[in-house]
């Protein structure tokens, strides 16, 4: 019996890493979401099978079953109702339950051991999971109302200072209780660790400026599954330890891809600091060449291949459905469409891909930075929708430029730049765009969802 | 000391589990990150499976570590089952079309 066991956690763990490698294609991503789906509800029958005996109070049972009918269907409501604009409130919130069911676990395995017998590596990795787990739970809920737009910045000195200190407090004093210094029971203690831990989630995300909340989700993404492996280690349990670490590890990557796109260190995002721009740099007048709705759409319906970058501006504008028409309206003339997307467009990482799937754009239109610079100089037209720092070329020629050093997408490369823009506001970071000025540059003003829609309406009369 | 001895083998394990999971993640296009966050996300939440012990384990006059219990065997539930509909609702979508 127990051979079997171990042997189906073997197989969930393998079916998470399956799962994994299966998102290399976007063509096997859903097979390999399935089969991790299914490691999933291997690995949860099994320990029910492992754990239940005839001694198992009826009580428990009850609760439990309860607890996992209510939480499949909630999860299954919210996932089909959310919109995918909404979908990185939705990941944090999802990660926030993954935290608050580390954190719970802790205590109640805190109550349920022998505090004399337990090893102190045990009780180290108890309280290791507790307070990423907490901390986790607090900051993901603080991230979310924070991308929902329900919470303001708070870059105050007081909360980043608050947060260092319970940072610090956090190491100390388990350091503290095991040397014999605080003479209270495991369990209560516990539950001041906890309470700790959550005021710090909030204070730790709270200074965090938004355009930064791609970094912060990832990275509290991985904390909950470092929770996760810790806990794994407290059992034992290989499919635990395993799916925490591959959780970590995406986690982590994506935070340092995230970090890199922006060009900004972890630390800094950390710190709520932004480089602000040098003093004595001049802001030169820029001349600026505007464009009517009718021209764009003529030299759109005569350009052979057509470029169209896309800032988290086109999702805030709902036109993403727009664009998918344009496009198709475009391929009838024979004109080629790519997308070229920057990894930072959008609100957590990938989210702009998410949202031109959704306006049913195939993936193969859909370039990554890199891809879309190599061939710039083959694009006729590029059209920036909504986006702005990403095609600023004072990132690579302008020291002095607060974007200095970020990768951008090279648009000033192709033939002709069309940027649409609401008015002459500065993008994310407030910093002038040379790229306005250039010679190959004109501007299309107006709501993008509005102008979007009339050059659609010309190109079916051209 | 006790506790290396215990655990060296699960040492190796993470170790290994590490390189692998960075190998297989960082193989994955800019396209799918958004999915691949939330289908990680859906898998972090395998800690149900260390609550289900721990909640089989609690007495059942403990009514605290009960009620505690419970509220995680919801919340990780809710994370499985939330994080592998939704990764699977956006797949859908990049799946190619006819």
């Amino acid at each position: 019996m127990y051979a079997i066991i171990e042997i189906g956690y073997l197989v969930a763990t393998l079916s998470f890493l399956g799962g994994l490698k299966f998102m290399s294609s976007p063509k096997n991503a859903k097979t390999g979401n399935l089969i991790a789906a299914m490691g999933m509800v291997l690995a949860v029958v099994l320990t029910f099978v492992a754990a239940i005996t005839a001694t198992v109070p009826y009580t428990n049972l009850i609760i439990m079953l309860l607890a996992i009918a209510g939480g499949t269907v909630i999860g299954r409501r919210l996932s089909s109702k959310v919109e995918m604009t909404g979908m990185p409130q939705l990941v944090s919130l999802f990660n926030a339950t993954g935290g608050g069911c580390a954190m719970l676990l802790g205590l109640v395995e805190a109550n349920q051991m022998d505090p004399v017998t337990t090893i102190l590596g045990n009780k180290i990795l108890l309280i290791a999971g507790l307070i990423t787990g907490a901390i986790a739970l607090t900051g993901s809920i603080i991230a979310e109302r924070k991308l929902a737009g329900k919470v303001k910045d708070r870059r105050s000195k007081t909360v980043i200072f608050s947060a260092r200190i319970l940072l610090g407090l956090m190491v100390l004093l388990p350091v503290l209780y095991f040397i014999g210094i605080i003479p209270i029971g495991f369990t209560a203690f516990m539950y001041i660790l906890a309470t700790l831990a959550m005021v710090y989630g909030v204070l730790f995300v709270l200074p965090i400026g938004g355009a930064d909340m791609p970094v912060v989700i990832s990275l509290l993404n991985s904390i909950t599954g470092i929770a996760t492996a810790f806990a794994g280690f407290v059992y034992g349990n290989k499919a635990m330890i395993a799916g925490g670490i591959f959780v970590g590890a995406a986690g982590i990557l994506l935070t340092i891809l995230m970090c890199k796109a922006m060009n900004r260190s972890l630390l800094k995002v950390l710190a709520g600091t932004f480089k602000k721009s040098k003093t004595g740099a001049v802001e030169e007048e820029q001349e600026i060449k505007e464009i009517s709705v009718s021209e764009t759409a003529l030299s759109l319906s005569f350009a052979q291949k057509v470029a169209i970058v896309p800032g988290y501006g086109l999702a805030v504008a709902q036109a993403q459905h727009i664009c998918g028409q344009l496009q198709q309206l475009l391929e009838k003339r024979h004109v080629g469409v790519d997308y070229i997307i920057h990894p930072v467009a959008g609100r957590m990482p990938g989210h702009m891909n998410v949202l031109l799937a959704e306006a049913n754009v195939e993936y193969s239109h859909l370039k990554e930075m890199d891809e879309g610079n190599e061939n710039m100089e083959q694009y006729d037209a590029v059209l920036v929708i909504g986006a702005n720092d990403v095609v600023n070329p004072a990132a690579e020629n302008n020291p002095d430029s607060p974007v200095y050093g970020m990768p951008i997408i090279r648009v000033y490369e192709s033939k002709q730049v069309i940027v649409m823009k609401r008015s002459m506001g500065k993008g994310y970071a407030g910093v002038q765009n040379d790229l306005f000025g250039l010679d190959n540059c004109s501007i299309l003003f107006g709501d993008a969802k509005a102008s979007l829609q009339e050059i659609v309406t010309q190109l079916k009369l051209i | 000391m006790d506790f290396i001895n215990q655990h060296i083998q699960e040492i190796y394990f993470v170790i290994f589990c590490v390189f692998i999971g960075i190998e297989v993640i960082a193989n994955v296009p800019a396209i799918l990150h958004t999915p691949l966050m939330s289908g990680a996300n859906a898998i972090s939440g395998v800690i149900l499976v260390g609550a289900i012990i721990v909640m089989l384990r609690v007495p059942a006059d403990d009514y605290l570590n009960l009620t505690l219990g419970g509220i995680a065997v919801f919340l990780g539930t809710l994370n499985i089952s939330g994080g592998f509909f939704v990764t699977g609702r956006m797949l859908k979508m990049f799946s190619p079309k006819k």
